[in-house]
């Protein structure tokens, strides 16, 4: 290795930034005997960039080198730019090297297409095995797959593998069909379904022979970007709880639209990536994987788009007064679940605690309820009854919404999986 | 004032709840020798540790609250804020006091603050495990100064050794000079002296001391850190909320 992989390292590590995924969860495995890693089941970040992102695996492409012209882009074909490869055995010492000192909990390997998806798939799966077979690495491996790429070469990745994904990218087909023309959606939806399907069988081929191997043990991910095409929110919720139905799925990311190349008409102008939407998706996301939200409870037909202003639990909580107040101390599990400024970890030291008497609010800030949030939605005794209903929606609205504007701006909840 | 002394060890802390119930004396404060007394002290008793004791108030407390509890004890103690030897003595005499035992009473305010303290014990030897920085030194040990802000490094030994089981490493806490060494089989415990632990401190080994590839891994590793950087999303709040500056020290990427 020497000065030419550091350019290589340069141009591909750019290439590869703007994928979100990062996530390095979802497997547990300990080491085997003259090899190196180990998977913690908790998505470990090993640094934080200046753009407040986690690096918990090593995200690079394998080439930036592209076939196709997604407007959306930077790698594509009719963009002037530097282009570059690593041979297989280059990306994996790295990554090793990497490892060793703990800058890492991973490989995270997508590539753009080279001469075509089968050619550029089997140099990934080349990547993989060295590591596996010639270093013994246990560590997490993320693949992304290539669209187009034969089902072979995917059940080969998938038992090397910890997790998959295929970027869906578009919320809606017309559109990736518009950006993306050499793109579809059967091209995203065929290998999703082959990769279920092998978790699947894989699952029941290690209730007869605990020796069979495991396929894609953390599941599948996928990314769609937010803000370059006017699909609204109800559509890309649908598409996420649709997607989460699925067994095998683990996570969809949002990634606000970063213009790459300018000058296409098909793509919007953005002074800035729309941060807060992309926030406020990841809130509902977490709603509905955390705290038995439903889709259609947080968009419909008459708020199609999620509320820039408030966060989504408690745009629903205003939207629904008639629920209020929750009495803390008598209220099931679930209905004190659905109580702003108030999380699951609170929620669950509320019901366990309030069996030895009743709890007051002092105690239910000390427990880690926000009450500045929590306070117009529940019930407790020294509290004087003001309560949404008292004061109405309108007005807790002007309360809230100042501050929460301010922290989604500021604190934008990335995907770090803590406790996944 | 009644007041205990004792050894400052977790079996000493246990031996003095065990002392505390055979003599019916329950302290106001428990010190430790060479810790200052105060001014008006009634009844001064000082408590040997015994480990048959300790063992037994550990075991019975065993039948009180779960194992999960008990970590959290270990882990409070390993936190050693100045509070802790009489929050885990009122902590303790609680649970033996109470029938059933009151784990789950987040309610009162001890068992609430040994929770805090014990999540805050595991987040920062969580923040270990994941910002510790590894160099290569020239006889092939790989080397890691850290400095937690509680004594968390006997909570990461499982981690690092299953992780690196093929290498010789040693992970050191620098603010109070001790250290972990594993040669491929066991893990002991070694201090540097004071010269060098002034050159360690500085997070920097002299390049004599490094491999010959250490640097330019190093280079690569920095070189990556800013190049997955996504400029128009630039945050530097969430970044240091992440990766509060104290553990920026020793790494490599931001130096
Ligand atoms: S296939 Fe992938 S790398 Fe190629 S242009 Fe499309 S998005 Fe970019």
């Amino acid at each position: 290795m020497n000065e030419k992989t550091l350019e290589k390292l340069q141009i591909l590590a750019d290439a590869a930034k703007y994928d979100v995924s990062c996530a390095s969860s979802g497997t547990s495995r300990g080491n085997v005997k003259g090899g190196i890693g180990t998977a913690t089941g908790w998505g470990i970040c090993h640094s934080f960039t200046p753009d407040g992102r986690c690096i918990s695996l090593f995200k690079i492409l394998l080439t930036n080198h592209c076939i196709y012209d997604c407007a959306y882009c930077g790698n594509r074909r009719s963009n002037d730019v530097k282009r570059a490869a690593f041979t297989a055995e280059e990306l994996a010492e790295l990554t090793i090297e990497f490892y060793r000192r703990n800058y890492i909990e991973g490989l995270f390997l997508s590539s753009g297409v080279m001469r075509n998806p089968d050619y550029t798939m089997e140099r990934m799966v080349r990547v993989v095995k060295l590591l596996r077979e010639v270093h013994r690495f246990n560590g997490y491996i993320h693949m992304k797959t290539i669209p187009g790429a034969s089902s072979e070469l995917i059940a080969q990745a998938g038992v090397l593998v910890d997790r998959m994904s295929v970027n869906l990218e578009i919320p809606s087909e017309q559109n990736l069909k518009l950006l993306a023309p050499e793109k579809d959606y059967p091209s995203v939806f065929a290998p999703m379904r082959f990769i279920q399907q092998g978790m699947l069988e894989s699952a029941e081929d290690r209730k007869k022979f605990r020796s069979a191997p495991k396929f894609v043990p953390a599941g599948q991910s996928t990314q769609v970007i937010i803000g370059a095409t006017p699909d609204n929110d109800k559509q890309i919720l649908s598409l996420a709880s649709a997607l989460y139905k699925r067994p095998s799925f683990k996570r969809v990311y949002y990634s606000g639209y970063i213009p790459v190349n300018s000058g296409d008409s098909r793509l919007p102008v953005l002074s800035k990536p729309p941060l807060v939407r992309e926030n406020r998706l990841y809130q509902a996301d977490w709603l509905m994987r955390f705290y038995e939200f439903k889709a259609g409870e947080l968009v419909d037909d008459s708020h199609p788009d999620l509320d820039l202003d408030v966060d989504p639990k408690m745009g629903w909580a205003l939207r629904h007064p008639e629920f209020f107040p929750v009495d803390v101390n008598t209220a099931p599990y679930e209905m004190i679940l659905r109580v702003p400024g108030i999380g699951v970890k609170s929620a669950k030291l509320i019901v366990t605690s309030r069996r030895y008497g009743r709890l007051n609010s002092e105690q239910l800030k000390k427990i880690g309820v926000v009450m500045k949030r929590a306070q117009y939605f529940i019930a407790c005794r020294e509290l004087p009854m003001q309560t949404v209903n008292e004061l109405t929606p309108q007005y807790v609205r002007r309360q809230v919404s100042q501050k929460q504007k301010k922290a989604a701006a500021e604190l934008l909840q990335y995907p770090i999986d803590w406790g996944e | 004032m009644v007041v205990f002394t004792y050894d400052n060890t977790f079996d000493g802390l246990l031996s003095c709840v065990f002392f505390a119930y055979e003599q019916r004396k329950f302290p106001d404060l428990i010190l430790s020798e060479s810790d200052q007394k105060p001014l008006f002290i009634d009844e001064q008793y000082h408590v040997d540790t015994e480990k048959e004791k300790s063992n037994r108030v550990w075991k019975g407390l065993g039948k009180k609250i779960s194992k999960f509890a008990r970590n959290m004890l270990l882990s409070v103690w390993l936190s050693e804020l100045p509070e802790t030897t009489m929050l885990l003595f009122r902590y303790i005499r609680k649970n033996i006091d109470h029938p059933q035992g009151i784990e789950m009473n987040f309610g009162d305010d001890d068992v609430l603050r040994v929770k805090d303290i014990a999540q805050k014990v595991g987040a920062d030897a969580r923040k270990l495990i994941q910002f510790v920085r590894f160099q290569e030194t020239a006889d092939g040990i790989w080397f890691a100064p850290v400095s937690p802000r509680y004594n968390v490094l006997s909570l990461i030994v499982p981690h690092f050794t299953s992780r690196y089981a093929g290498q010789p490493w040693i992970i050191y806490d620098t603010e109070r000079n001790t250290g972990l060494y594993y040669d491929m089989r066991t893990v002991q415990e070694i201090t540097f002296s004071q010269k060098d632990l002034v050159e360690l401190k500085s997070g920097r080994l002299d390049n004599e001391k490094l491999s010959d590839e250490e640097a330019f891994f190093q280079k690569m590793w920095k070189e990556y850190f800013q190049r997955i950087t996504v400029k128009e999303r630039i945050n530097l709040k969430l970044q240091r909320q992440h990766m509060p500056r104290r553990y920026w020290k020793y790494l490599p990427e931001i130096q």
